[in-house]
């Protein structure tokens, strides 16, 4: 924990044990689970995203002239690699959810691109996404609101297939039974109703329908944040092996890190619609680079009371800034205390500053010997597109 | 913390733009009105010179027919007339039809040619009874709907919440002429407590004017009360289970003071945007009721307006409770703002 | 502490039946269940008597064998169902659970939440002890729980949003709180809202004082609340889910705060969570509930060592860990809660335990286990041995964690 406790401002080093696994990362590897489904650096992402933006616009009077907008996603780029589970965290207004919406276009973005297997799907008309939604499902954090209390579960789960006109080999039925079988639950419940079931279970059914057309791409907005404790480790399991065993993809978007840090292979931190930081799990957990996954990481309660006395924290002050006014130059700049003038002035660009690690701040947290400047322009412009 | 959307608007400037809306409210409401009113005749196959016509007595030339139509506008365009129409409301119309000649003053809300009578004056005789028996009434259901709404939410399942809610029933599903009939019936004829008597003005007789609306009002009001009983206590049930009302329990506030306060206020703001709508519809006249007790209100008029096919006089009494239930909107949704807080941000 | 005594009461076992009856028949069911209700006021006018066995405590708080039962048309629910624990000022207990553990009833149920109104009365079967301060609140007239409530007992819940009233201003709700039970006009009252407010770091409290709860953010919201129940100095204070709601970096600021004012005004918590983590952060002692008993409870630092429930190793295992290394996969606990209404016989959570069968002839399902002294204040309620459970958390638990 030598890198981080240099730093002369006011805080102190992330937990012992996650900056232990960054120090072994480097000699080891990627760690066990994250070693089979771990791609290629270089493959074709599957979604490619460039300059997001989404305003929702803010109106006033009689005549709705616009006043401002909500700044919900601010431009942002990331890839999504075949295989590998993205991990999106930030809190609340940070536009992690509409970032969700967006890219399986259940909105339209206000700008920027979304590129999906090589196609634009950025501005595709209701029609034309239609062949698209299969490739492209979503996992809903309510497992309660989003089953519709008068379908069976066989009707629920078999919707997509009435949607896309698809009629999967050995009929709808027997396929909804294997369907329910492979998230665990008993092919008998086909004719029963959503009230019957546990949140828990209702989270498998919104996860079977949302597998039915054997997507590529899974987003799931906080998939198992409304469960109960012991409930969680159960979907959160079952999302690991469907994703071995059917080689999905998935973007998970969540507020909680630790949940985050266990089932993502690379992570971005958005804040104020913006990504502050991406990077490798080994990476970014270990060894973070933006104050504001620092300050994140050490607010996380750890189940551990002797942890209470020995471990200092960064208290943030105050609360994030609305998204219909944000800060000028780097959005953090209001809370961050490491914030000097040139962070009201000039928005620091997402730059990568490590393999796999790109990090959006004028004052990174560095380790010894590493550099506030990307290597080289050219390899900080090759690493940025490619993630 | 400064917040950039923290901004409040002020509620003046909530008011005035409520304000301004309503005006332009009543604007479409009288032009789609006026139009249907005057296109409905020429619908019905109708011609300008049957319509005009009937403005006159009974062998007209067509050279009456002709000055009629002229001098009424009949040839105009339907928006050439609707503007005549609304000038006229400010500034008077005159009228020239065979060899009477007629004026109708300030405001001109229509002229009946049929019984040679200027439509708002009119409403204007009217219009005191039909205000003392929508608000009488209204005073009625209020104190008794509401109460009787709480008392039942906070003893759901008691011999009073059955009773009550049953009655409430009976007052929704039973007719109002039913109802009427019967209290007349009951209380004039069987035993005469509430004599039969015309309107008598409230600054003529304070006492007589309420001997005589007594019935009126409590008719009405069994309808309305059973409504509002029925919409409290379902508002009260709801509110009384809401996070807040156990914040003032675990302040330790007297049970009391939990229903009132932090229960009922937050109970009767829906309650309010109906009783808006209820009490702008009754304003428009109270049909049924005035008929079942004979009181010559805006309500009597128009059912006789309509029986005599006498389009100015439907039109006058349509925009009038039209324009009670802008009116009573725009009241409503300024105490909406000044009851609820967070109407007034938006 | 003492262990929970068990007298299950004989009215309300009848009353059970009534409802089973009505279940069964469908027609009869109303009438049934107003038979039922009328049982349960008259077995709860029964039990004062039969408490207060034990006499008055030591302890500030002390709950002994608390049932909190609630007759429906489908059965009892049986939320809180014999629970015993104690807390001194100054302490901190952590109480722990998933939805339907209990927790939450547990706590309204020692602010005397159940019986604070008129109809509230009539849903609610309460039993056993709750000894505040040395008085009884259980057979306590509600009225004289009401007066201790806000003043020598207040709360913070979970949504500050909604638990605080739209309609009035927030500077207008702590005056309310202050006023209940001080005898001081407005002004006083007013002045004193400011002086809280500005206490749990609000900023430019003269001016936020007049604002709606709608215009405060989350976080401010949540300190309002804490304003709000800390106004009249009580010596109780209850956060039940307070972060919940909140996001991390405002949850560490409120938990922190909480701290703070627990080292200034020297009062009791207890604090009401599903999150261990939150839990670590305060604790001295904690309190594992589960279908509405407690299963295990001690002093934080030994329950999160070693814990001696097979329960408490399964929320440890369910939960990822960012202060550890990453593991490969979560131990997740099969199944979920049991139904209030129709809890396992047995040990409550047999069906769910991977350990059921270690105990011989079936005893995990046919007998319910007791609260059985481990060490020291630290307590399990489970049929294995603690030779077996010590044996199965070092070699089989820990190591995967």
């Amino acid at each position: 924990m030598t890198e981080t406790t240099d730093d002369e401002s006011k805080k102190i080093p992330p937990q012992q044990a996650a900056g232990k696994t960054a120090a072994e990362g480097p000699k080891d590897g990627p760690d066990g689970s994250g070693t089979p489904r771990q791609p290629a650096g270089d493959a074709e992402p599957l979604l490619r995203v460039r300059g997001l933006v989404r305003h929702f616009p803010i109106t006033k009077g009689l005549l709705k002239r616009q006043v401002g907008a909500v700044q919900a996603v601010d431009g942002i780029d990331f890839d999504v690699r075949p295989g590998e589970t993205l991990g999106v965290v930030g809190e609340s207004g940070c536009g992690k959810s509409t970032m969700g919406r967006l890219i399986t276009r259940l909105d339209e973005p206000t700008g920027g691109a979304i590129e999906f297997e090589g196609t634009d799907i950025t501005h595709l008309s209701t029609g034309k996404l239609r062949p698209m939604r299969r490739d492209i499902q979503m996992i809903f954090q309510d497992p309660y609101g989003s089953l519709n209390p008068r379908h069976t579960i066989g009707g629920i789960v078999s919707t997509p297939f009435r949607l896309q006109g698809v009629e999967p080999e050995g009929g709808v039925k027997k396929e909804v039974q294997r369907l329910l079988e492979l998230v665990g639950l008993s092919p008998e419940h086909y004719n029963r109703y959503p009230h019957e079931f546990s949140g828990g279970q209702r989270q498998r059914i919104g996860i079977a329908r949302a597998l039915a057309l054997k997507p590529k791409l899974v987003v799931a907005d906080e998939p198992v944040s409304a469960l109960d404790v012991s409930i969680q480790a159960q979907v959160v399991n079952l999302m690991d092996d469907l994703q071995d065993e059917l080689g999905l993809t998935y973007v998970i978007i969540a507020h909680d890190l630790s949940v985050i840090r266990h089932v993502s292979d690379r992570i971005a931190v958005m804040y104020l619609g913006k990504i502050v930081e991406l990077g490798d799990r080994q990476s970014l957990y270990g060894a973070p680079m933006h104050p504001y996954t620092k300050a994140l990481m050490s607010a996380v309660p750890v189940p551990d009371p002797k942890r209470r006395t020995d471990r200092d924290r960064i208290l943030l002050k105050g609360d994030v800034p609305s998204p219909i006014n944000p800060p000028s130059g780097c959005r953090f700049r209001t809370r961050c205390w490491k914030a000097t003038e040139e962070c009201a002035t000039t928005e620091p660009p997402l730059v990568a500053l490590r393999t796999g690690h790109q990090v959006a701040c004028h004052h990174p947290e560095l380790k010894p010997g590493e550099s506030a400047v990307p290597a080289g322009a050219k390899a900080a412009g090759k690493a940025a597109t490619d993630g | 913390m400064a917040r950039g959307h923290r901004r409040r608007i002020p509620v003046f400037s909530y008011i005035i733009r409520r304000l301004i809306s309503a005006v332009i409210l009543l604007l479409i409401v009288s032009a789609v009105t006026f139009g249907i009113f005057f296109l409905l005749p020429k619908l019905a196959g109708q011609t300008t010179d049957q319509l005009a016509q009937q403005y006159i007595g009974k062998a007209p030339t067509p050279a009456d027919i002709a000055a009629v139509k002229k001098n009424l506008g009949l040839d105009k365009p339907v928006y050439e007339q609707y503007w005549d129409f609304l000038k006229g409301i400010f500034v008077g119309v005159d009228y020239k039809f065979g060899p009477e000649a007629a004026r109708c003053n300030v405001p001109c809300f229509g002229y009946s040619f049929k019984t040679h009578i200027e439509v708002w004056p009119e409403i204007q005789s009217r219009l005191p009874v039909t205000m003392s028996l929508a608000f009488g009434a209204a005073v009625v259901w209020l104190v008794s709907g509401i109460s009787t709404g709480v008392i039942s939410a906070l003893r759901p399942g008691s011999i009073f919440d059955r009773l009550s809610m049953g009655v409430a029933l009976a007052g929704v599903s039973l007719p109002m002429f039913f109802t009427g009939a019967l209290a007349l019936a009951l209380f004039t004829y069987q035993w005469p407590i509430f004599e039969r008597s015309d309107y008598i003005p409230l600054f003529e007789n304070p006492f007589l004017w309420a001997r005589t609306l007594v019935l009126p009002w409590v008719t009405l009001a069994f309808l309305y009360s059973a409504l509002y009983a029925r919409l409290t206590r379902a508002g009260m049930m709801e509110t009384l289970g809401e996070d807040y009302i156990r914040t003032a329990r675990a302040k330790g506030l007297h049970e009391r003071k939990v229903v009132v306060r932090h229960g009922l206020r937050a109970a009767l703001t829906p309650i309010i945007t109906v009783f808006g709508m209820d009490l702008g519809l009754l304003l428009g006249g109270a049909l049924i009721t005035e008929q079942v007790f004979s009181l010559q209100g805006v309500g009597a008029f128009a059912v006789q307006a309509i029986t005599d096919n006498d389009l100015p006089k439907v039109l006058g009494v349509t925009l009038l409770a039209a324009f009670f239930i802008v009116l009573c909107n725009l009241v409503v949704d300024v105490l909406y703002a000044a009851v609820d807080p967070r109407v007034r941000l938006s | 502490m003492t262990d929970s005594s068990e007298n299950q009461t004989e009215p309300a076992a009848k009353a059970g039946k009534a409802a089973k009856a009505g279940k069964a028949d469908k027609a009869a069911k109303a009438e049934k269940a107003v038979k039922a209700e009328k049982a349960a006021k008259g077995s709860e006018a029964a039990q004062p008597a039969a408490a207060g066995a034990a006499g008055p405590p030591t302890a500030f708080l002390e709950v002994r064998d608390l049932k909190v039962h609630f007759p429906t048309d489908d059965g009892i629910v049986k939320s809180v169902d014999g629970l015993t624990f104690s807390l001194e000022k100054g302490k901190t207990l952590g109480v722990v659970g998933e939805s339907g553990s209990g927790k939450s009833v547990t706590s309204l149920a020692v602010m005397g939440l159940h019986r604070a109104s008129r109809q509230q009365r009539s849903k609610v079967r309460m039993s056993g002890e709750i000894w505040l301060d040395g008085k009884e609140l259980v057979g306590a007239d509600p009225d004289e729980v009401r007066r201790l409530r806000g003043r020598e007992m207040a709360m913070i819940f979970q949504d500050p949003l909604s638990a605080l009233h739209p309609f009035y201003t927030v500077g207008q709700q702590i005056v309310e709180a202050y006023r209940v039970h001080h005898d001081v006009d407005k002004k006083t009252a007013r002045k004193r809202a400011v002086e809280m407010l500005d206490r749990v770091g609000i900023p430019q409290p003269d001016k936020r004082v007049d604002d709606h709860p709608h215009q405060f953010s989350g976080g401010m919201r949540q300190r309002a609340m804490i304003a709000m129940a800390l106004v009249n100095n009580p010596e109780l204070l209850i956060a039940d889910e307070p972060t919940t709601a909140l996001d991390v970096t405002v949850q560490a600021q409120i938990l922190d705060l909480i701290r703070d004012l627990q080292k200034e005004f020297g009062s009791a918590v207890i604090i009401i969570t599903h999150d261990l983590g939150v839990v670590a952060e305060l604790a001295d002692d904690l309190l594992v509930m589960y279908g509405g008993r407690c299963i295990e409870r001690g002093p934080a630092a030994e329950v999160f060592s070693a814990p001696q429930h097979p329960y408490t190793w399964g929320l440890l295992g369910s939960m990822p860990r960012i202060d550890r290394d990453q593991t490969d996969r979560l131990i997740p606990v099969k199944g979920s809660p049991p139904s209030l209404i129709n809890v396992p016989s047995g040990c409550a959570f047999n069906p769910r335990c991977p350990y059921a069968d270690v105990p011989k002839d079936d005893v995990t399902r046919t007998v319910r286990p007791e609260l059985r002294q481990v060490a020291g204040g630290h307590f399990s309620a489970c049929h294995m041995t603690q030779e077996e459970r010590e044996r199965i958390w070092t070699e089989e638990i820990a190591p995967r964690l």
